[in-house]
């Protein structure tokens, strides 16, 4: 029985479109960078790097009011996992005093060792009413929760310590190439207690009591990875997006293709066998339109054979629809023509609030591609970066 | 006793390579370390009391693998980073 959509719904308002500054905040293998415009968008400087060496996963603005937090997720390839927050875009870093870590076992049990975050993956700033929450998404999977801004992380014991988390997040083969992750974590932003998550692997998985419990949200998703037919979990989304103005509304990529949820019926609907079938609907990451509830992007990935996961046919393009997946019109224009090989990692696509809205990804060669007009023309704005893992649009003056 | 610490840890000592923690086993010591600095600890010990993957640690020349090992205060703990790749 699928859980009900909180009895204290409410309708958000849509917000006015911006005006101001934008930044993209870029995440890379080798550190953070900041690029910056004025509203104008057409001139960009670079920031960075910051946190030089560091493998980067995160790094998120507070889009909270008074509550202008930076905060990034990081470690090396010698040191462990950590989280440090600035409240000054940048110019001086704080570490978390507790970063994200799974409880100590003090004997093993079962023949199972105690578990140990690799890296946090994903942040999330919280509800608007607890301005000092944030959450945050690791390899393996686990769901952490600080309530002082960012300083300390306690474990979601909720999900971390479910009797199915084993089955629900299966071993460590079952994940990326870079280890399983949890992500996409999103908060109802009419209910501080009404959380999603994804998870790859192990599906999309929703709670109404701020965590402590936990049900499977995959019926008419795909898994053509199982051999079941029909699994309740088990699951790949490799991203899943909730939109503030249609909170009852999710979409996702997932490994299997593009979908859309309209949370009553609990059924995931395939928008992406709309896609043309030259192109499939295997991707990373999708990106909301932040005042049209009907328009998103994706930038498909090659998914046949041995999954090279590059633009199909070394042909990059976006696909728009902005009719909720009945229809997708590809935007090249700008990109490059032929054998560009691109790979745009889940969270390394974004948009501003702009209007016209900016969207914007970093690819996995380095390299940052804007657009102003929503995906009508791309122009390549930085390149020779590392890997890029992360790009968040913001804005730091609003 | 001294601790010598890795480049990459030095941002948490004020760039000092050498510094001093005291303990009657290396995981007293470490925390030690982490009172005086704090969150070095967890930067090379994991949730489970694990050394991590890439970091390795010396007692007088020989390396531990375990951090609940007895100490003298005589002794050196020389903390060094493994190879990790590119």
């Amino acid at each position: 029985m699928p859980a009900k959509p909180p009895a204290n719904a409410v309708t958000s308002a849509a917000p006015n479109a911006a005006t101001g500054r934008v930044a993209l905040l870029v995440a890379t293998r080798k550190g953070a960078f900041i690029l910056n415009t004025d509203g104008s968008r057409r001139t960009w400087t670079i920031r960075g790097p910051m946190f030089f060496g560091h493998i980067v996963h995160h790094m998120v603005l507070d889009p909270r009011p008074f509550a202008r937090t930076l905060m990034v997720a990081a470690r090396t390839g010698h040191l462990g996992p950590s989280v440090f927050r600035s409240t000054n875009m940048g110019k001086t870093w704080q570490e978390a005093t507790r970063p994200p870590a799974f409880p100590k076992v003090e004997q093993a049990q079962d023949g199972q060792k105690g578990r140990v975050v690799d890296h946090t993956f994903w942040l999330s700033p919280g509800h608007a009413s607890e301005p000092r929450t944030w959450y945050a998404g690791t390899s393996p999977q686990g769901l952490f929760r600080s309530e002082d801004g960012g300083d300390t992380w306690a474990p979601v014991s909720g999900f971390n310590d479910h009797p199915m988390y084993l089955k629900w997040t299966g071993g460590d083969k079952d994940g990326t190439p870079n280890g399983p992750k949890l992500h996409s974590i999103q908060v109802d932003p009419r209910d501080a207690r009404h959380l999603y998550i994804g998870m790859s692997s192990g599906g999309v998985f929703e709670s109404l009591d701020k965590g402590a419990s936990w049900k499977p949200l995959n019926a008419g998703c795909a898994a053509d990875f199982r051999p079941e037919p029909n699994p309740e979990y088990g699951h790949d989304p490799h991203c899943v997006r909730l939109h503030p103005l249609a909170a009852d509304v999710l979409y996702q990529q997932n490994h299997c293709g593009i979908y859309r949820m309209q949370r009553a019926d609990a059924t995931w609907v395939r928008i992406g066998a709309n896609m043309p079938k030259r192109i499939g609907d295997i991707g990373f990451p999708l990106v909301l339109h932040p005042r049209d509830t009907r328009t998103l992007w994706v930038f498909p990935m090659d998914g046949t054979s041995v999954w090279p996961r590059t633009s199909p046919g070394g042909k990059p393009a976006a696909y728009v629809t902005r009719n909720a997946g009945k229809s997708w019109q590809r935007q090249d224009a700008g990109l490059p023509r032929n054998q560009g090989w691109f790979t745009v990692k889940r969270q390394a696509m974004s948009a501003d609030a702009h209007h016209p809205v900016g969207v914007y990804f970093g690819t996995t060669g380095g390299e940052v591609w804007a657009s102003r007009n929503e995906g009508a023309k791309w122009a390549c704005i930085a390149q020779h970066l590392p890997e890029i893992y992360a790009l968040e649009a913001v804005e730091p003056a609003r | 006793m001294n601790v010598l610490i890795p480049g990459p840890l030095r941002s948490y000592t004020g760039e000092r390579r050498e510094v001093e923690a005291n303990g009657a086993t290396l995981a007293e010591v470490l925390a030690d370390l982490d009172r005086r600095y704090p969150g070095i600890r967890f930067r090379m010990i994991d949730e489970q009391d694990g050394i991590r993957r890439h970091m390795r640690i010396y007692v007088n020349g020989g390396e531990v693998r375990a951090i609940h090992v007895p100490l003298r205060s005589s002794d050196e703990v020389i903390i060094f980073q493994a190879l990790s790749g590119g």
